[in-house]
């Protein structure tokens, strides 16, 4: 079981890091919604898997039976899941705000925090530029 | 008392609720100076008491040690809560000049008072989760705060600032599973001795290095700082203020912990890697300082060549290189806040960053050009200001070391930095202005220029005193260093005269 989840690791940061070498931000976004799904498995699975019981105490005893699932885990991939929810419906829309204010999701062309010295350097300068660009693709 | 150690994080959070409930009106600013300054008190006393007592830990809803969410305040952690107040406290006071009502009604003042809270929140915990925690914290409020207005170009650093610390959080937190999954504790002081049993060092060196990546990306070192030049010039002056005192800090002060308190098993391949990367990210950052042509981006490849100082001293891991560090990183955390609310004002009076623009502030200015000075001499190592000692110490601690390489490109970076501050000093200061205007502090109404100019004068003060009177400050370092490098007082006072044994 734990040689299955460590795969699917594996395959999971595979897939994101292919992702992730894209020039198209939003797929950026994606690798990284896979890799931090990796982290979590990967937490979970560090916690050792066992199939046994849950981790409840039964009436009057003050620790959990044996070959209990080991809880810790459990709560810190239910943390870090809300939180990795948070940062990404926060990622996502910056993403979005940014293709509507700059009309590319292309990071090779978001230059605009750091102009390039000898090509157009103000906001309105390279988005007409990129206007132009996608008018005379379609 | 223990209630102490969770003020410094409920005040700022209190205030938050309470500012984002007036952001609408003028008394939202107000609260969060306030809150500022209820920090500031309360990180005091707490100062006193960790003076006090050695090592303060406090254990929440009354878990023992291992199991529970720990709080623990050492000489190093307090003194950085100490810091947050004061920047916290001064950036909160520019910000009633700085901030305009639309970003105070978007709720800039609550994430300012939330950043704050998790960078405490930060310096304060005992467990690594928890820090993990309080890193999302802070990184979800700076977020908030960098994009705030939503010009193209705060847009554009936003994505880079973003996604760049989405991957070492999440390189963060592999390494919190890997390491739990080894040694089956995440509080800080229980691995200490943990980490000694692990039965594959090898392993546990490879954990080491996540680590250290994650809170690299964290503090910008090379090579794994460009979000920091691409993002820091973009947000208002007093967020990117903030953001240059503190964030990149926070990075340092968790190598600093964990590479002193847990990843001490092999000091020799952990700590000569920490050592060519604080090389190099002080060479890369100044040489890139000297590129530049805008105040503000001139300032943030500074912060850069500035983290290598820091790291430099943990990687030397002699007890007077950890002095150097812990002095450093105090002495940095002032000067760098205080330059970038220098730039503000340039900018405010004399209408852009850009040094090709502007002009003339010498003549028309004097007193913000003295109070540019100081800073400016301070961070690049001049007697009597602070940076003189931070950089002596860590110097002396490289020769001690028998490193003459990293103390000879220690001194050089000194030079250069010297270099690209006379070239803000040249551009700004002396040339006069291209557009023939006359920027002078009078333009300001009377209560912006109170608001402006207090924080930038006391931050300057502060560095002076530290400057002129060291011998406390070192000395204050010098037991700082002593309990980074002796941890047994830290685990102690986490788990007990007799530390449980974790299952």
């Amino acid at each position: 079981m734990e040689l299955l989840v460590a795969l699917m690791v594996g395959v999971l940061v595979a897939a994101s890091v292919h992702l992730m070498l894209a020039r198209n931000v939003l797929r950026f976004i994606f690798g990284l919604v896979l890799i931090s799904n990796a982290a979590n498995l990967t937490i979970f699975v560090s916690g050792r898997l066992t199939p046994e019981s849950p981790p409840l105490i039964p009436e009057g005893a003050t620790t959990p039976v044996a070959d209990a699932a080991n809880a810790l885990p459990q709560a810190l991939v239910l943390t870090a899941i809300v939180i990795g929810f948070g940062l990404f419906a926060f990622a996502l829309t910056l993403v979005y705000r940014t293709y509507q204010n700059l009309g590319t999701l292309n990071s090779d062309e978001m230059r605009l925090a750091e102009p390039v010295e000898g090509r157009p350097s103000t906001a309105k300068q390279v988005a007409e530029k990129q206007y132009i660009a996608r008018d005379t693709q379609s | 008392m223990s209630w102490i150690l969770a003020t410094p994080i409920i005040i700022p959070f209190a205030t938050a609720v309470l500012a984002f409930l007036f952001r609408h009106g003028p008394e939202g600013r107000w609260i969060s100076v306030l809150g500022s300054a209820g920090l500031l008190i309360a990180s005091v006393f707490l100062m006193i008491e960790v003076l006090d007592q050695g090592v303060v830990a406090a254990q929440m809803g009354q878990w023992a040690a291992p199991f529970g969410i720990t709080l623990v305040a050492d000489l190093l952690s307090a003194v950085m809560v100490v810091i947050t107040g004061i920047t916290g406290l001064a950036v909160a006071i520019y910000a009633l000049a700085d901030v305009d009502d639309r970003k105070e009604s978007l709720g800039y003042h609550a994430l300012y008072q939330v950043l704050l809270a998790g960078v405490c929140g930060a310096f304060l915990t005992g467990d690594l989760f928890n820090l993990y925690v309080w890193f999302e914290v802070m990184l979800i409020s700076s977020f908030g705060l960098l994009i705030l207005g939503g010009t193209r170009q705060q847009l554009d650093g936003g994505i880079k600032y973003v996604t760049l610390n989405l991957i070492s959080t999440i390189l963060f937190l592999s390494g919190v599973g890997l390491l739990y999954g080894m040694t089956g504790t995440l509080n800080m002081a229980d691995l200490h001795g943990a980490v000694q049993e692990v039965e594959n060092p090898g392993l546990l060196v490879v954990v080491a290095v996540m680590f250290m990546i994650a809170f690299g990306v964290k503090a910008a070192v090379f090579p794994l700082f460009f979000w920091l030049p691409a993002s820091y010039h973009t947000p208002a002056i007093s967020v990117s203020a903030i953001f240059a005192g503190l964030l990149t800090k926070v990075g340092v002060y968790a190598l600093i912990r964990m590479f002193t308190l847990v990843f001490t098993t092999d000091v020799p391949y952990t700590h000569t890697i920490l050592l060519w990367v604080a090389g190099f990210t002080m060479v890369t950052g100044v040489l890139g300082a000297a590129a530049m042509n805008d105040f503000r981006r001139i300032l943030s490849f500074h912060i850069v060549s500035q983290i290598g100082y820091m790291i430099l001293g943990l990687a030397l891991f002699t007890p007077l290189a950890i002095v150097g560090a812990v002095f450093y990183l105090v002495h940095h955390i002032i000067v760098k806040a205080n330059l970038f609310l220098v730039a503000g004002v340039a900018r405010r009076i004399a209408g852009s960053t850009e040094l090709s623009q502007i002009g003339g502030l010498y003549k028309t200015a004097p007193l913000l050009a003295l109070l540019f000075l100081i800073p400016a001499f301070s961070l690049a190592g001049f007697p009597p200001l602070s940076g003189f000692w931070a950089k002596f110490v860590l110097i002396k601690a490289a020769l001690e070391d028998g490193g003459y390489f990293i103390a000879f490109v220690a001194l050089a970076v000194g030079l250069l930095t010297i270099y690209s501050m006379t070239k803000i000093w040249g551009n700004a200061f002396w040339k006069p202005h291209p557009a023939g205007l006359n920027p002078s502090l009078s333009s300001l109404a009377p209560k912006d220029r109170a608001a402006l100019l207090t924080p930038i004068a006391t931050l300057a003060i502060l560095t002076c005193i530290i400057g002129l009177f060291p011998e406390p400050f070192i000395q204050f370092a010098e037991r700082s260093a002593d309990q980074l490098l002796n941890p047994e007082v830290y685990v102690q006072a986490v788990l007990g005269a007799a530390p449980e044994v974790s299952q």
